[in-house]
């Protein structure tokens, strides 16, 4: 029987990278599978961002400051569909494994959290970028955009870096999907929900109460919107940026040990009051 | 090194004095497992007879570190499973009564990830989950439809080739042939039977079928209420429950040492589900 086995003798470091690529690729086989609905999606995204556009087109003004208008609502409305994305993308796939089942084989096989993670996060990055080219170059068609001066190379470097705490904020959703998929997306949809109120994605958070302007603070996005308007409406270079970058990477340096080890609590949290088990 | 601490140890499994409960209210428990002890030697297979609700997932589930036990301690080859699971993962795999998968992907795209998460490349599992289902009798042409429009007794048997995909030393198996039909079920026996002569592994089969525990297993123990009240070769147990000059079936044996058959044990727990 079984006679070609798998070998058993791999180093650790090389069986962890295997599964990387593992957890990447399941995610790519289910964005094929639906792959209907993630164009459904996608148009129904762009279509947001056409409609947000044309608010901007309206507002009336020179045509110098319409052109700024739109492209600030353009430029929010882009970088939220690709963080919420992210954010998204992890918490969906781990309520998912909760409904399929397959939660209990990933937990009992040898691959990390941190494996689970970067192979996730990787995923998520990675079509996230792809879904914004696509995007961009409808939006195109459509508008007079002000990025004569736009430092792309700088926004895509902030964007780069937000990603990182994103991926970390969507591990520490996913606890909530873990320990319970029903109730556990209800949260994690507020959470989303929350970030888009307070981030300042289609206005400057100045208009915010008072009491909700601080929030703004320790929103990922928000920073990230604000360093990636200033590089591409204004042409800043992304050293000009700091004050955006350190909380970032403060963040993408807290965030995802955060979320791992807010995950492993709740993973060992459900071992032990057998919360993970369906049937059987 | 890990590896060569596993292939010298003397056990596959030893359980000393598990107890686990569940939380059911406020200060109501169900006791799935009550100082349950067994060890398992390397190449043998046991077998754990017992009604619904007697604690066998449980049993599982604990050893394939997805249920942290109350107390006890689980050795897998000779490394303590509790406190270093991930040691011990790569060692053994599960295949459990209910197939889970992601039903929208394919069987080969679902194994093709489970290999992976065990650090088995494409490369290498491809022709393997070529020569596993072929040899338990799966359609090789159905291996790229989504496995939502699989049998269960098809997805049973991607659910022992994910498992099979992967070498293990130790298997689990949680009623792997229950809701199969006869000639699947001899299919995935005549496996076990197959993995059982290579010497290669240890398996640890959870079952309500009698036959198959008989036929399949070196040792035989019986679950009830969570407790193994029972645990022998199969002659063992049925000369100790030998009360005329003809030695009683296993099913006999079952009878005498739980009190009741397999179905009305059975009966009886659905009965006490209704009424709690
Ligand atoms: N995750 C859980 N949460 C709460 N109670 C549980 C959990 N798992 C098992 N139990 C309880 O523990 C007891 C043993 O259940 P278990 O599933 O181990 O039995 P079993 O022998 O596998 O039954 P079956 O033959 O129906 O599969 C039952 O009373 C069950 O309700
Ligand atoms: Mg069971």
């Amino acid at each position: 029987m079984h006679a070609a086995s798998a070998p058993l003798t791999k180093p650790g470091w090389l069986r962890e990278l295997i599964a990387v690529w593992g957890y990447a690729q399941r995610n790519y086989y289910l964005t094929k599978r639906y792959v209907l609905w993630e164009v459904v999606w996608l148009v129904y995204t762009t279509m947001n961002a056409l409609t947000i556009g044309f608010i901007g087109v309206g507002s009336g003004g020179s045509a110098e400051e319409i052109a700024r208008l739109t492209t600030f609502l353009l430029i929010g409305s882009m970088v939220w569909s690709y963080l919420s994305m992210i954010f998204d993308l992890l918490s969906e796939t781990v309520s998912w494994e909760r409904w399929e089942g397959t939660i209990e084989y990933t937990f009992m096989s040898p691959a990390s959290r941190v494996t689970q993670l970067l192979g996730m996060g990787v995923y998520a990055i990675v079509y996230g970028m792809a879904r914004v080219i696509v995007m961009l170059i409808a939006i195109s068609f459509f508008f007079d955009l002000s990025l004569g001066d736009a430092n792309y190379l700088g926004a895509a470097g902030i964007l780069a870096v937000c990603s990182v705490s994103l991926v970390g904020f969507g591990m520490v959703a996913a606890v909530m999907p873990l320990l319970s998929p029903e109730k556990g997306q209800q949260v994690t949809s507020i959470v989303t929900a929350v970030l888009l109120l307070i981030s300042g994605i289609y206005y400057s958070i100045d208009v915010l109460p008072g009491w909700m302007q601080p929030l703004a603070y320790l929103s990922p996005v928000y920073y990230a919107l604000d360093g990636i308007r200033e590089t591409l409406l204004e042409g800043q270079t992304f050293g000009s940026q700091w004050d955006n970058i350190w909380p970032l990477l403060i963040m993408g340096a807290v965030f995802p040990p955060l979320g791992l080890w807010l995950f492993q609590r709740g993973e060992h949290y459900a071992k032990r009051t057998g919360r993970l088990k369906r049937a059987g | 090194m890990t590896l060569e601490k596993i292939q010298r140890a003397k056990h596959a499994l030893e359980l000393r004095n598990i107890d686990k409960r569940f939380k059911k209210g406020r200060k109501d428990y169900a006791y799935a497992l009550k100082s349950v002890s067994l060890t398992l030697n390397r190449g043998e297979v046991v077998g754990i007879l017992g009604p619904n609700g007697s604690g066998k997932s449980t049993l599982i589930r604990v050893i394939s570190t997805l249920t942290l036990p109350d107390s006890g301690e689980v050795d897998v080859f000779g490394i303590d499973a509790v406190k270093h699971p991930k040691e011990v993962q790569r060692y053994m795999n599960r295949v459990s009564v209910e197939a889970s998968f992601f039903k929208k992907l394919s069987s080969m795209e679902n194994l093709i990830f489970g290999a992976k998460l065990y650090g088995v490349t494409d490369r290498e599992s491809k022709p393997m989950i070529r020569e596993i289902l072929d040899g338990i009798g799966f359609d090789f042409t159905r291996v790229n439809e989504p496995m939502e429009h699989l049998s269960r007794g098809m997805q049973q048997k991607i659910a022992l080739a994910r498992a099979l995909l992967t070498s293990p030393m130790l298997m689990l198996l949680d009623e792997p042939t229950t809701g199969l039909d006869p000639r699947s079920k001899k299919d995935v026996q005549e496996l076990i039977r197959a993995i059982r002569a290579d010497h290669e592994s240890s398996i640890l089969l959870c079952t309500h079928d009698m036959g198959e525990a008989e036929e399949l297993c070196d040792r035989i123990g019986i679950l009830l209420n969570g407790e193994l009240i029972a645990l022998d070769t199969a002659e063992n147990l049925k000369r100790q429950h030998q009360v005329g000059d003809r030695p009683p079936t296993l099913e006999e044996v079952f009878m005498a040492a739980t009190g009741t058959t397999l179905e009305e044990a059975e009966f009886e727990n659905k009965d006490e589900k209704k009424a709690a």
